[in-house]
C-alpha cells in the first residue's frame, strides 16, 4: 500500500491569534507551530496500515522552508519519506494543485489528510484533491479499514454517522476517533533525520482567491453573574435582555 | 444572472441551515432570481417552502440514488443544475456533506471557494466576504477572483427569512458519469427526531464536571424545556459518556447558535473555539476561577447538580 498524507503546519491549539503590517500578516511571534491536529490523525491511521500491511507512508506539505521541523515531526512518528513543495499555501485551490499534479505522477493507493486545516478550516482540499484526480473524496471519515482493494470507512453526519466502502484510489478526510495520534520515540527522532525530504517548486501558482485583510473578533463585553439562588433571574435576562429565548 | 442555493433536507423538510442559505442568497440576489436545488426523495410541497426563504423555484433531481449523500453524484448534479440556469454563484450551508461536495464543483466549474462565510458580501470593487478562520479567533476579508463564486456559510451569517411566497418545484434529470456513484453506503447510523446540533438555536452542553453518563437526563430535560440540542466536552465523548458528534470544539462539531449554556466545562481555549461565535453564553460551573466565565455573558457560580433541575423549573414557569 503506498500511501500519501497531507499534512499542514499550523498553530499549536492553544494559541493566542494576532496580527501584523496593517493586519495583512499573520504574527507568528511566540507562536508554536505543529501537524494540523486532524492531519495527525491520518498520520497515525496510514501509520498503522502500512505496520499491519506493508508499503510506504509519504508525507507531503506545501510550505516554505520554516516548516520542516514539523514535517520532520511526521518523519519521526514513523513515515518513511517527505515531499516540501516550497511555497506559501495561499489557498486551498493552490494546495490541493500541488498535492494533485504530485499525486498524478506517483499514483499513490490512498491520500489521507485532515479532515480540515485548523488556521483556514476550509475542509476542501481533499475534495479538490479527489476531483484533480478523478477519484472518489470522502470526508469526515471516523474509521478506515481496507480489504482487498476497498476501503470500509464510516463518515460523520449531522446527528450519527454513515458506513461505506469505496474502492482504491481514494482520498479522504480524516478526523478521530479513526487512530490514537502517535507520540515520536526517541529512535523515531533520531532516524528522521536522515530520513530523505525532497524539496520542489510548484507545478503552478494559480490561486482563485485573494487575503485581503485580517480582523479580529468584536471584544465581549463582561459577564454578568447571578446568583445560583435566583435562578429566575437568569431566565429573566436570557428572555427580555438577551432576547435570546 | 441567476444564483443557485444547494439545499439538505432532513426528514422529510429542508434542513434550517438549508433555508438560511437560501436567505443568504436572496439577500446578496439583488432582484436576480434564486434557484435551489435539491437531490433525492422529498415531497414537492415540502420543497416549496424554500420559497418562504427566498427561493423562486426549486430544481428537483428526484433521483432515488441520490437519497444517500454521495459526494461525487451531488458535485455532479450541482454543476449541471449551475449550467442548466447559467448560475455563476453557488450558496451552500456548511456540513459534512455541504463542504466535500462544494469543493469538487469548485474544480468542476472553475470557481473561486470560500468556506465559513460569516456576513453577506461586499461588492464595492471586487467580490469580497469575510470567512472565519482560526476556529473562530480571527475573521479574514477574502477576495473571490475567478467569475463563478461559491460560498458555503456558517449558521448565523444572515437572518432567515421567512415570509417569501411559495416557490414553484421543476423536475430536473441529470446524466451522472461512470464514476459518480462509486462510493457504496452500506448503512446509516444516525438518531432521529432530535434536533440536530449544527442546527440548533439552542445548544446544552455538559463537561467532565457532570460527573457520568447517567447524570445527563438532567441536561436532556433542560434541554428539551428549551428546544435544544444537547452538546459535550471533548474528554466526554472520548470516555464514551456522549457520542463524537456531540463534541463540541475545536476538533468537533464548530456551532454557532442564539444560546450556548454549558454545565461542567472548564472554557478550555480548544472548546471555546467551537462555540465563539454563539450569540449569548451561559456558563454554569461550581468553580467561581473557571476560565470559561471570561468568555461568557452570563454565569451562575453553583453546582451543576442544584442549578440545572432549578433552572429547568424556572424555564417551563416562564412559557
Ligand atoms: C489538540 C487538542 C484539541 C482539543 N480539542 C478539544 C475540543 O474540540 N473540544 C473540547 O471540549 N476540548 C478539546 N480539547 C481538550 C481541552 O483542552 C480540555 O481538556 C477539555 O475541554 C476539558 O473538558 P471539560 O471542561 O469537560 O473538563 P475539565 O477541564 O475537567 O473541567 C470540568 C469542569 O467542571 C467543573 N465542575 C466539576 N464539578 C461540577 C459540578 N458539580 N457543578 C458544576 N461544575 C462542576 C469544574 O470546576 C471544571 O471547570 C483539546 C485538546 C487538545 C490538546
Ligand atoms: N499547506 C498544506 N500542505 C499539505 N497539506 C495541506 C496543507 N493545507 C491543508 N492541507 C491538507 O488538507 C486538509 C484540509 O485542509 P483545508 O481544506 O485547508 O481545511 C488538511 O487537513 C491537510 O491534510
Amino acid at each position: 500500500m503506498k500511501i500519501l498524507v497531507c499534512i499542514s503546519h499550523v498553530p499549536d491549539t492553544t494559541s493566542k491569534i494576532s496580527f501584523t503590517d496593517n493586519h495583512t500578516k499573520f504574527d507568528s511571534n511566540g507562536v508554536q507551530f505543529i501537524i494540523g491536529p486532524y492531519d495527525d490523525y491520518a498520520l497515525a491511521r496510514a501509520i498503522e496500515i502500512k505496520e499491519a500491511t506493508g508499503g510506504t507512508v509519504t508525507v507531503l506539505n506545501v510550505g516554505e522552508a520554516d516548516t520542516e521541523p514539523t514535517i520532520r515531526k511526521a518523519l519521526a512518528i514513523g513515515a518513511d519519506d517527505a515531499i516540501r513543495v516550497n511555497a506559501f499555501p495561499s489557498d486551498s485551490y493552490f494546495v490541493a494543485q500541488q498535492i494533485a499534479s504530485i499525486a498524478k505522477e506517483e499514483k499513490y493507493d490512498m491520500i489521507l489528510m485532515g479532515r480540515e486545516s485548523i488556521d483556514f478550516n476550509g475542509g476542501m482540499v481533499h475534495g479538490m484533491v479527489g476531483e484533480m484526480l478523478g477519484i472518489p473524496s470522502v470526508s469526515p471519515v471516523m474509521k478506515l479499514e481496507v480489504e482487498g482493494g476497498k476501503a470500509k470507512m464510516a463518515r460523520e453526519i449531522e446527528g450519527g454517522k454513515e458506513y461505506l466502502e469505496v474502492s482504491l484510489p481514494l482520498v479522504a478526510g480524516c478526523q478521530e476517533p479513526i487512530a490514537e495520534w502517535k507520540i515520536p520515540n526517541m529512535r523515531g527522532i533520531m532516524s528522521a533525520r536522515t530520513k530523505p525530504l525532497k524539496v520542489v517548486e510548484p507545478a503552478s501558482n494559480d490561486t482563485r482567491t485573494k487575503l485581503s485583510q485580517y480582523q479580529m473578533p468584536a471584544a465581549k463585553g463582561a459577564v454578568k453573574m447571578v446568583s445560583a439562588d435566583n435562578v429566575a433571574e437568569l431566565v429573566s435576562l436570557l428572555k427580555n435582555e438577551a432576547k435570546v429565548l | 444572472m441567476s444564483i443557485l442555493v444547494f439545499i439538505e433536507s432532513a426528514e422529510g423538510a429542508i434542513k434550517k441551515s438549508s433555508l438560511e442559505a437560501v436567505s443568504f442568497a436572496a439577500a446578496m440576489a439583488n432582484g436576480s432570481p434564486v434557484v435551489a436545488v435539491a437531490m433525492g426523495s422529498i415531497d414537492s410541497s415540502a420543497l416549496a417552502q424554500a420559497g418562504a426563504a427566498g427561493a423562486s423555484k426549486v430544481l428537483h433531481i428526484a433521483d432515488a440514488r441520490l437519497d444517500q449523500g454521495i459526494i461525487q453524484a451531488y458535485a455532479t448534479a450541482i454543476a449541471a443544475a449551475m449550467a442548466k440556469e447559467g448560475a455563476k454563484t453557488l450558496v451552500l450551508a456548511k456540513s459534512s456533506l455541504g463542504d466535500p461536495v462544494a469543493a469538487r464543483v469548485a474544480i468542476k466549474t472553475n470557481a473561486s471557494l470560500v468556506s465559513n462565510v460569516a456576513e453577506l458580501p461586499n461588492t464595492n470593487g471586487g467580490f469580497k466576504v469575510k470567512r472565519s478562520i482560526y476556529t473562530g479567533k480571527a475573521f479574514a476579508e477574502v477576495e473571490l477572483t475567478a467569475e463563478t463564486k461559491i460560498l458555503a456559510i456558517k449558521k448565523n451569517a444572515v437572518t432567515l427569512k421567512e415570509d417569501g411566497a411559495p416557490a414553484s418545484v421543476e423536475a430536473f434529470s441529470v446524466d451522472f458519469g461512470a464514476n459518480d456513484f462509486g462510493m457504496n453506503i452500506t448503512s446509516t447510523d444516525k438518531t432521529t427526531g432530535e434536533i440536530l446540533l449544527p442546527e440548533a438555536e439552542i445548544v446544552v452542553s455538559g463537561g467532565r464536571g457532570m460527573k457520568g453518563p447517567e447524570n445527563w437526563g438532567m441536561l436532556e430535560d433542560l434541554a428539551k424545556a428549551l428546544g435544544a440540542a444537547t452538546g459535550c466536552s471533548k474528554p466526554v465523548s472520548d470516555i464514551g459518556w456522549r457520542p463524537h458528534h456531540e463534541h463540541v470544539g475545536q476538533t468537533g462539531v464548530k456551532v454557532s447558535p442564539n444560546l450556548y449554556i454549558a454545565v461542567g466545562i472548564s472554557g478550555a481555549i480548544q472548546h471555546l473555539a467551537g462555540v465563539n461565535s454563539s450569540k449569548v453564553i451561559v456558563v454554569i460551573n461550581k468553580d467561581a476561577d473557571a476560565p470559561f466565565f471570561k468568555a461568557a455573558d452570563y454565569g451562575i457560580v453553583g453546582d451543576a447538580f442544584e442549578v440545572v433541575p432549578k433552572l429547568t423549573e424556572a424555564i417551563k414557569a416562564a412559557k
